[in-house]
């Protein structure tokens, strides 16, 4: 199996924020006591008067970024997703989303790849809550490369937008030549059996299995699908139309999430056999990383015995 | 100084708020007379006297920004930018219908001067915090003005947000507390204790006056006073009467949420109409 190398999404996010404060002036980054896990301390050291620290008060951070947006600065905001998205949700809706304002939410520490802090710190709802509201955008990079050109991409766009990273090291897939585009998904690899579609960490993971089951003699179509909201729903479709079955594995609740808006989609204009791979409506709990990847089956080998099942059940 | 003419334009203009303010929750059969009555003295002052706006130009890149923290006191506001030519009076009294630009609350995409979408109580301060740091970042004199309800006081983000206008000394922020007493299920002092709110605010690390919120000299000098205020964000405490100006919502609960009947509407009308026959005299 070919050796991958791992590398934080939230150092992309640190070392793109530091390269994009040096170009736009009007970039003020806000966080809540965790600036040095966030990765945003590094845009703090180079700017203290662009950066604001606003303590461990995520309701207070939300409503003060809207602040400064509507006095003409782009902020960017970012604390761990159950902090961010969960806790100051309301404040999100009413000051960001309703307002409508230049705000982008970059959350780290997103799904249960936080790993040993457990249950609490495991955000596993917010591509439900976050895609549920008005005009937020929702996205998730598979690695290093795309968070890089992702967090470029969706600051160039106008409007609010919410973006979970991980705490862990994720597998890099791509290289610097990776491009992203806001509601584009990519076909990563061509098949004519299944539709796999993956955001997130559980990308690499289908593309172990694609390749693996290529050897069995069973064609994999993998998916990329780092724009949530809003969601490439064609491409999606072109590639069920042509395999007629869709598999979406995501680090995130099995209700509301990628599986869900890929449904909402598909039921109503291509309605596809489709299966939601993600956690089963339960919270997560304490282990490392590579270890609660496996328990939820959401390693490749989870993924690859998954993807077999859903293929045998629907023969 | 201020003088007797411009004390009598600005009362003069408070009224025809209050009739505004009347006439809107009347038609509309619904919002929120009594937190508007309240604070109506203060919204004149801002509106009239102390903020720099141009109503012709809302967007205006000079202009100082009112942030309304207690959102559901929009007939205050809109009758305000009414009166100082955001948009016709006349619209008005499409006050919370369907297909008007005046939303129940404000709404800063449909309403022009309208710079804050509000209405979910305890938000304001924070943004107009951030308000506060963006100007400091520009290194421009503009300021930024936050109403706040004192029932609103015992939501936890407002004092999240005290702390950060402190920590980082935003002092071309003013806050204005209407202290009226009252909030939806009775008196302040019944629900949730608020008081004491010169001291809270004091331990927050901010300055802090005490005024009467319908006497306009004491509104313009504690305005002014704000502005003196060096490394520190400045609160007013505003002593008001919910109901204000009409003598049966005075002090009254129940006109927190509930509009004037029509019987009730042609009552406070009258009452107003004599007020500015006294101006006049
Ligand atoms: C977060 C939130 N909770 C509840 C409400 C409903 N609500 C509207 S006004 C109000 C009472 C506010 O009292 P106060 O701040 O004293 O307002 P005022 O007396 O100035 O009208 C409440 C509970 C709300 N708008 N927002
Ligand atoms: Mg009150």
């Amino acid at each position: 199996m070919k050796e991958f190398e791992y590398k934080h999404l939230r150092d992309a996010y640190g070392e793109i924020l530091v390269e994009l404060g040096e170009k736009y002036k009007d970039i003020v980054v806000l966080d809540a006591d965790l600036s040095s896990s966030t990765r945003t301390a590094k845009f703090g050291e180079k700017f203290p008067e662009r950066f604001f620290n606003i303590g461990v008060s995520e309701q207070d951070l939300m409503s003060t970024a809207a602040g400064l947006a509507i006095a003409g600065k782009r902020p960017f905001v970012s604390t761990f997703a159950v902090f961010a998205a969960g806790r100051a949700w309301e404040q999100i809706r009413q000051s960001i989303a309703y307002a409508n304002v230049n705000v982008k939410i970059v959350a780290s520490h997103g799904g249960i790849t936080v790993g040993e802090d457990g249950a609490t710190h495991q955000m596993l709802e917010d591509f439900a809550i976050m895609r549920v509201l008005p005009n937020m955008k929702v996205f998730c990079p598979a690695d290093y490369y795309e968070t890089k050109i992702l967090i470029r991409k969706v600051f160039e766009s106008d409007g609010p937008s919410y973006v979970r990273l991980s705490r862990a090291k994720f597998p890099v897939i791509f290289d610097e030549t990776h491009d992203f585009e806001i509601g584009k998904a990519q076909v990563l690899k061509e098949g004519k059996d299944l539709t796999a579609v993956g955001v997130g960490i559980t990308v690499h993971g289908l593309l172990i299995t694609a390749e693996e089951l290529e050897k069995e003699g069973i064609s994999i179509e993998v998916i990329n699908s780092p724009s949530i909201k809003p969601l490439d729903g064609e491409t999606i479709l072109n590639s069920a139309r042509k395999t007629g079955k869709v598999f979406v594995a995501e680090e995130h609740s099995v209700i509301g999430g990628l599986g869900s808006a890929i449904s909402e989609f598909l039921s109503q204009h291509y309605p596809t056999k489709m299966k939601f791979h993600g956690i089963k409506d339960i919270f997560g709990r304490s282990g490392n990383a590579t270890e609660l990847l496996r328990f939820y089956g959401l390693d490749p080998e989870g993924i690859k015995r998954e993807i077999q099942k859903f293929l045998k059940d629907n023969a | 100084m201020i003088n007797e003419e411009e004390l009598k334009k600005l009362r003069e203009i408070s009224i025809r708020i209050r009739r505004h303010i009347v006439t809107m929750t009347g038609l509309a059969k619904s919002g929120h007379p009594g937190g508007s009555l309240s604070a109506a003295d203060i919204i004149t002052v801002l509106f009239f006297k102390k903020m720099r706006i141009d109503p012709k130009n809302p967007r205006w890149k000079e202009r100082d920004i009112f942030i309304l923290s207690k959102g559901h006191a929009t007939p205050v506001l809109y009758a305000a930018l009414a009166e100082a030519g955001f948009f016709p009076v006349e619209e008005l009294k499409n006050f919370r219908r369907l297909r008007s630009h005046l939303q129940g609350h404000p709404d800063r995409l449909m309403t022009p001067g309208v710079e804050m979408s509000t209405g979910s109580l305890g938000q304001g301060l924070s943004v107009a915090n951030g308000v506060a740091m963006a100007f400091k970042i520009d290194k421009t004199p503009r300021k930024v003005y936050v109403l706040i309800g004192d029932g609103e006081l015992q939501e936890g983000q407002i004092w999240e947000a005290a702390m950060t206008a402190a920590h980082y000394k935003l002092d071309n922020l003013t806050a204005i507390v209407d202290y009226n007493g009252l909030q939806i299920d009775g008196p302040v002092s019944k629900v949730k204790e608020v008081a004491p709110v010169a001291e809270k605010w004091k331990a927050f690390g901010w300055e802090v006056k005490e005024i009467d919120g319908h006497d306009f000299k004491q509104i313009i000098e504690a305005l002014d006073w704000a502005d003196g205020v060096r490394g520190k964000p400045a609160v007013i405490i505003a002593h008001t009467l919910k109901g204000k100006g009409i003598s049966f919502m005075e002090g009254k609960v129940k006109f927190h949420g509930v509009p004037p009947s029509e019987e009730e509407m042609k009552k406070a009308l009258e009452e107003l109409d004599k007020q500015e026959r006294e101006i006049r005299k």
